[in-house]
């Protein structure tokens, strides 16, 4: 068995000081193995952008540890590795919207993400083609964003997420800009890249209708996450 | 993959107005260079033409351009005398302004020593030398006099038998050549009147004083032309320019001039040094602080531009950041958008002023090494102009993606 994806350790976060203090995560403990695909429920506010946040190591938690594919890399608000090279070697992500840069077509944005990694460019635009066409938005390659539809680019957003092999993938609402249709697409999407890709996969939604893809279901309340009982029948309402 | 190049076609109008705008203030940047190197060159252009290897001029005057140099022009015979010396010619320059046409007529007339010197020397472009003695010019063709036009100076008319192209005096006016008699006739003209008071001066003076009543004959010769007067001097010239003979050794004859107390000596160059530290230098630094001006608010421009262009995009930069791009990615990103505003910029200035500089009032010379340095300097302002854009950026936490 092979390190987890994901490791998390009591972790906190407190935003601001004094009256205007908010503790937006209490205690928080959770790991995500390698292929398996996590979805995070929660009300709006109780913390669930910040955990995702702390995890995609671009907002460090007050306390805390983060390992990574079984690298320590966070403890509390201290870095223990470079976070810019741990994330674009280990991690990759898709948000709610606005996860491309304008000026740069679907193929470009995917092959971005590899140069940065040290892909030469020319492998570089091969893989982004060959991601591209994996997610079916091959033939919209050259194509600017603003040329694309929400799913188009939502799906653009998680070829670009795969493109260096991370062993974890975030998403923080990656379907709340699309239809139901398009979005169990997307939902779907994820559930193969986990188990085809062998990444650990977590899915902040608040759409009950698709939790049918995930493994697992955590849910957060109040800055504390709680497991689902795997037993507990999916609800499909 | 070219980031700066994708984010410019994208943003394309911005960036094409503002390298317009700064193109057009390289190329006043580049003209102002252009019309210092001009000064300079119509400043010594005559000096360099009219070819003397000596200048003899009034002792103590540093003449005849920075200030003015009265000598006897029999000065030139005594300097025909000097071991080593193969010519020397009287040289008459002063600066007119008359109406000609009802239009101001500014120009520099210009004495030839006729006959020995006719103007073979000045480069014609059409019509001919001088063939007589009197009442024949060559102007420049600056000047818009036509060949054949009848040009009245004084009391006399003058005809235009040659052009010049682009041979014009220290202050950039057009030249005229004469003959030394005629351009010394146009410069000491007086009105008839004047010439009658005058006669009537000396009269009355001499009439005050014994010889006068002593010798009534005088009185006659009083008041008859200057020229038969031996106490009045001759008309005076502004220099003598010495020719010396192949071979001859320069130093020697300097040395011999330079024994004689009215005269003062200079050599082409040191007449050359002379003009470019008085007239030139103070119309060199006010030029000379434009420029830099100029070159501060270019700089000011393509940072502002550069900052905004980055503010634009601060979310991609984000992004960038937060899939893991170095700075160098980023600040490469931002240091190529100035160097190309900066560069198209100077590019534009050159094309532009291909065009515009030919028609400025006076003469731009643009030269290699002036554009080189330019060219260097614009580097450096576009390196500086990204730093305020590339600090910002770097400043920016990679979760502002979010906070949108
Ligand atoms: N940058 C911040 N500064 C101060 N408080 C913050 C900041 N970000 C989040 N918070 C607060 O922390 C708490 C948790 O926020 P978080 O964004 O993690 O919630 P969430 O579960 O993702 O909510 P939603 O479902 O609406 O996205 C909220 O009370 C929020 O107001
Ligand atoms: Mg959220």
């Amino acid at each position: 068995m092979s390190a987890p994806a994901v490791e998390v350790q009591h972790l906190r976060k407190v935003y601001g000081s004094g009256h205007t203090e908010v503790v937006a995560i209490r205690d928080a403990s959770l790991t995500i193995a390698r292929g398996e695909i996590v979805g995070m429920l929660g009300p709006s506010g109780s913390g669930k952008s910040t955990i995702l946040t702390a995890m995609a190591l671009i907002n460090p938690p007050t306390s805390g540890q983060v390992m990574i594919g079984g690298a320590a890399v966070l403890d509390g608000p201290k870095a223990l590795v470079d976070l810019r090279a741990f994330r674009r070697q280990h991690l990759g992500f898709v948000f709610q919207k606005a996860n491309l840069i304008p000026f740069l077509t679907a193929l470009e944005n995917v092959q971005i993400a590899l140069e940065v990694n040290d892909t030469a460019p020319k492998a570089a635009r091969a893989r982004a083609m060959e991601l591209l066409d994996y997610l079916g938005v091959g033939e919209r390659a050259g194509n600017l964003p603003v040329a694309l539809s929400g799913g188009e680019q939502q799906r653009v957003a998680v070829a670009r997420a795969l493109a260096n092999n991370p062993s974890l993938i975030l998403a923080d609402e990656p379907t709340a800009a699309l239809d139901s249709q398009r979005g169990r697409q997307v939902m779907e999407l994820f559930a193969k890249v986990a188990h085809e890709r062998n990444a650990g996969v977590l899915v902040v939604t608040h759409d009950h209708r698709t939790l049918d893809v995930f493994d697992r279901i955590v849910d957060v309340e109040d800055g504390m996450i709680h497991e689902r009982p795997p037993s507990q029948p999916v609800q499909s309402s | 993959m070219n980031l700066a190049v994708r984010d410019i076609r994208h943003n394309s109008g911005r960036f094409v107005f503002t390298t317009l705008g700064i193109g057009l203030l390289l190329m006043i940047v580049m003209g102002m260079g252009g019309i210092y190197r001009g000064l300079i060159y119509e400043a010594t252009l005559l000096v360099d033409r009219v070819g003397a290897d000596l200048w003899v001029v009034q002792g103590g005057t540093r003449g005849p351009f920075a200030e003015v140099s009265r000598i006897s022009a029999s000065l030139e015979d005594r300097v025909r005398a000097v071991p080593g010396v193969a010519n020397a010619r009287r040289f008459v320059s002063h600066t007119i302004q008359r109406v000609h046409q009802g239009r101001p007529l500014r120009m520099v007339v210009q004495g030839l020593s006729w006959p020995e010197d006719r103007g073979g020397w000045i480069p014609l472009v059409a019509g001919r030398a001088l063939r007589q003695a009197h009442y024949e010019m060559i102007a420049d063709l600056s000047l818009h006099l036509p060949l054949g036009e009848k040009v009245r100076l004084g009391k006399d008319v003058y005809e235009v038998v040659g052009h010049t192209r682009g041979m014009v005096g220290t202050s950039g006016d057009g030249l005229t050549f004469f003959t030394v008699s005629d351009a010394l006739a146009i410069q000491s003209d007086v009105p008839g009147e004047a010439v009658r008071l005058e006669r009537a001066a000396r009269r009355a003076r001499l009439e005050d004083i014994e010889i006068g009543r002593l010798q009534p004959l005088l009185l006659d010769r009083a008041a008859g032309p200057s020229g038969s007067i031996p106490a009045l001097s001759k008309p005076q010239v502004s220099a003598v320019l010495v020719t010396l003979q192949p071979g001859a050794d320069a130093a020697a004859v300097r040395a011999t001039l330079s024994n004689w107390p009215d005269i003062s000596v200079f050599s082409t160059q040191e007449q050359k040094d002379l003009l470019l530290s008085g007239m030139v230098d103070k119309a060199k630094r006010q030029l000379g602080l434009f420029r830099v001006l100029l070159i501060i608010i270019s700089t000011i421009i393509i940072a502002l531009i550069i900052y905004t262009l980055t503010l634009d995009k601060i979310r991609d930069i984000a992004l960038l950041k937060l899939i893991g791009a170095r700075n160098g990615v980023i600040g490469g990103l931002i240091l190529q958008q100035s160097l190309l505003m900066g560069a198209f910029g100077y590019a534009l200035a050159w094309v532009i002023g291909q065009f515009t500089f030919p028609h400025f009032p006076r003469l731009v010379v643009v030269e290699r090494s002036d554009l080189m340095s330019l060219g260097f300097i614009v580097l450096v302002i576009s390196t500086l102009a990204s730093l305020l854009g590339i600090w910002k950026a770097l400043r920016v936490e990679p979760n502002t993606v979010l906070s949108a």
